[in-house]
């Protein structure tokens, strides 16, 4: 490669496009460009004296499934855990910038937001399992209950429908009094997404939730994430480059607490702009 | 490239790139000499040397199945991504284009056996200038490709516009040849198939060159910008 058209350190050489071609992605990108349903603005992070993000700017796109991936350590479970303000169960850590989720604006991460806002408008779901001690049930009547839906109908008819969504209903319809225990590993995180669901929460964060599932209980939840992709905007933390291309629609990238790249997921997979996320998605790391 | 040939933390992997690499270019040389062979079997009427690339063309069509059968497996085990992705993707069709060329360099050789039973014409003098470049451009992407050098890719691709003019000049020469002596028509028309057999073999070849561009940049050759420079 010749002198001139030498990427500078870290990029990948240009991506030169033709004018009909650019012409055209311009169109379909404003055409297509979903309305956002957060924003992250200038976000860094501490844990006590230590820093674990820097600086991260990157859109949330409503009714999109965006990845987060990166090395162990990178951050990413650490920056989804910032959009239910869980990093304020622990005394000493600290946030700047803000998470803005639209429409109204709302500051997250602000101190004099109450941080059961988020909380109530945005659902997770987490790497193992992890079903409360009570019925199937009860497991997904539990948000309702919190938020003081006590009429039966209801909540009958908002627990089969959750169920339904994901995937869980034919085999459970039968027991749904029996301890969410007695579910197979795949059926208790199937059961944790509709806990999650019950509440029509406005945001899903996803970390990891297949990490400890086989393959079949996987391409399940695969499955549902492309149908809640019509209703729910999803942020998803997976280990797995193929299924961060096969799920989502943006992939942000994090190594060391920053954002390398942020961009449509076709394109990070197919060409990356930074050779540090070639090295990582390629298996070339370190 | 540095980024090309940084080594993948699993060796193995670079290993199998490295075998599909060589894989092509043994399939790319296999194609350079039968075209050679051909375009001699023609030029000195040398029917031994038309046999010889006619019943060649068999191994190429089996380094084009054993090239698919690799990529594939790669592609089934590996799950390549980004610069492997198109690496791995290219491969398959790189093989697709070089298995065609040597369809062509067989067809010449089959005009060349045809060619026997006529009469000579004038000494042949463009179809080996159009053969002669179309060795250039296949040696250079096949350079090109071997280094992932997207540079010396088009340069290649930028000499098909001389293959092109060469065949319409000799479209040309073969036609007053025609109107001139009307006994000459067959010989004429093999030639005319020898010569659009080149005029293709010089578009795959371009074809390759996009490619090699494609797995460094992951685009397509930006055809206005280059033909401005």
């Amino acid at each position: 490669m010749s002198a001139e058209t030498a990427a500078p350190a870290g990029d990948l050489p240009a991506i030169r496009l033709d004018a009909p071609r650019a012409a055209a992605l311009g169109a379909i990108a404003r055409k297509e460009a979903p309305a956002l349903k957060a924003r992250v603005e200038n976000l860094s992070f501490w844990y006590g004296d230590k820093q674990a993000l820097f600086d991260i700017s990157m859109p949330i796109h409503e009714r999109r499934v965006t990845a987060l991936i990166g090395p162990s350590g990178c951050g990413k479970s650490t920056l989804l855990r910032c959009f239910n303000r869980m990093h304020d169960l622990y005394p000493g850590n600290r946030y700047a910038g803000r998470i803005v989720l639209e429409p109204e604006g709302i500051d997250i991460i602000a101190p004099k937001t109450d941080p059961m806002i988020p909380r109530l408008r945005i659902g997770m779901v987490f790497q193992k399992p992890n079903p409360f001690p009570k019925s199937i049930y009860e497991n997904v009547a539990a948000g309702l209950r919190i938020r003081g839906v006590r009429n039966r109908a209801i909540l009958d008819e908002q627990v089969e429908k959750s169920l339904r969504r994901a995937a869980l209903w034919e085999e459970v319809k039968d027991r749904l009094h029996a301890s969410a225990y007695d579910l197979s590993g795949g059926q208790q995180q199937r059961l944790c997404i509709a806990r999650a669901l019950a509440p029509e929460p406005e945001l899903l964060l996803l970390d990891e939730p297949t990490s400890a599932l086989d393959p079949i209980a996987t391409a399940h939840i695969e499955a549902l994430i492309d149908e809640l992709r019509e209703n729910y905007t999803i942020v998803i933390v997976t280990h797995n480059m193929q299924q961060a291309a096969r799920v989502s629609q943006y992939t942000a990238f994090l190594h060391l607490g920053k954002l390398i790249e942020f961009g449509p997921t076709e394109e990070v997979f197919t060409r990356p702009r930074k050779s540090m996320t070639q090295d990582y998605i390629t298996g070339r790391f370190g | 490239m540095p980024d090309l040939i940084r080594r993948h933390t699993v060796h193995s992997f670079d290993e199998e790139l490295e075998h599909l690499t060589r894989q092509i270019l043994r399939m790319g040389g296999l194609v350079e000499q039968q075209l050679a062979t051909a375009v001699r079997a023609l030029v000195d009427r040398d029917e031994a040397a038309a046999e010889e690339v006619i019943a060649r063309d068999d191994q190429v069509d089996e380094l084009e199945e054993a090239i698919d059968q690799e990529a594939i497996r790669i592609l089934a085990t590996r799950q390549p991504l980004a610069v492997d992705l198109r690496m791995v993707a290219m491969a398959l069709k790189i093989s697709n284009d070089l298995e065609r060329m040597a369809d062509y360099a067989s067809n010449i050789a089959k005009r060349a056996r045809s060619l026997l039973e006529q009469p000579a014409l004038k000494p042949l003098v463009t179809i080996p200038r159009m053969a002669e470049v179309c060795q250039e451009m296949l040696r250079l992407v096949l350079e090109a490709y071997a280094t992932r050098d997207p540079e010396k890719a088009l340069v290649a691709w930028k000499r098909d516009g001389e293959v092109d003019q060469l065949y319409v000049s000799l479209f040309r020469e073969l036609l007053t040849y025609i109107l001139e002596d009307p006994r000459k028509t067959g010989a004429c028309i093999d030639l005319l198939f020898v010569a659009k057999n080149l005029e293709r073999f010089g578009d795959h070849t371009t074809n390759i060159a996009e490619k090699i561009h494609y797995i460094v940049y992951g685009n397509r050759i930006n055809r206005m910008v280059v033909e401005e420079s």
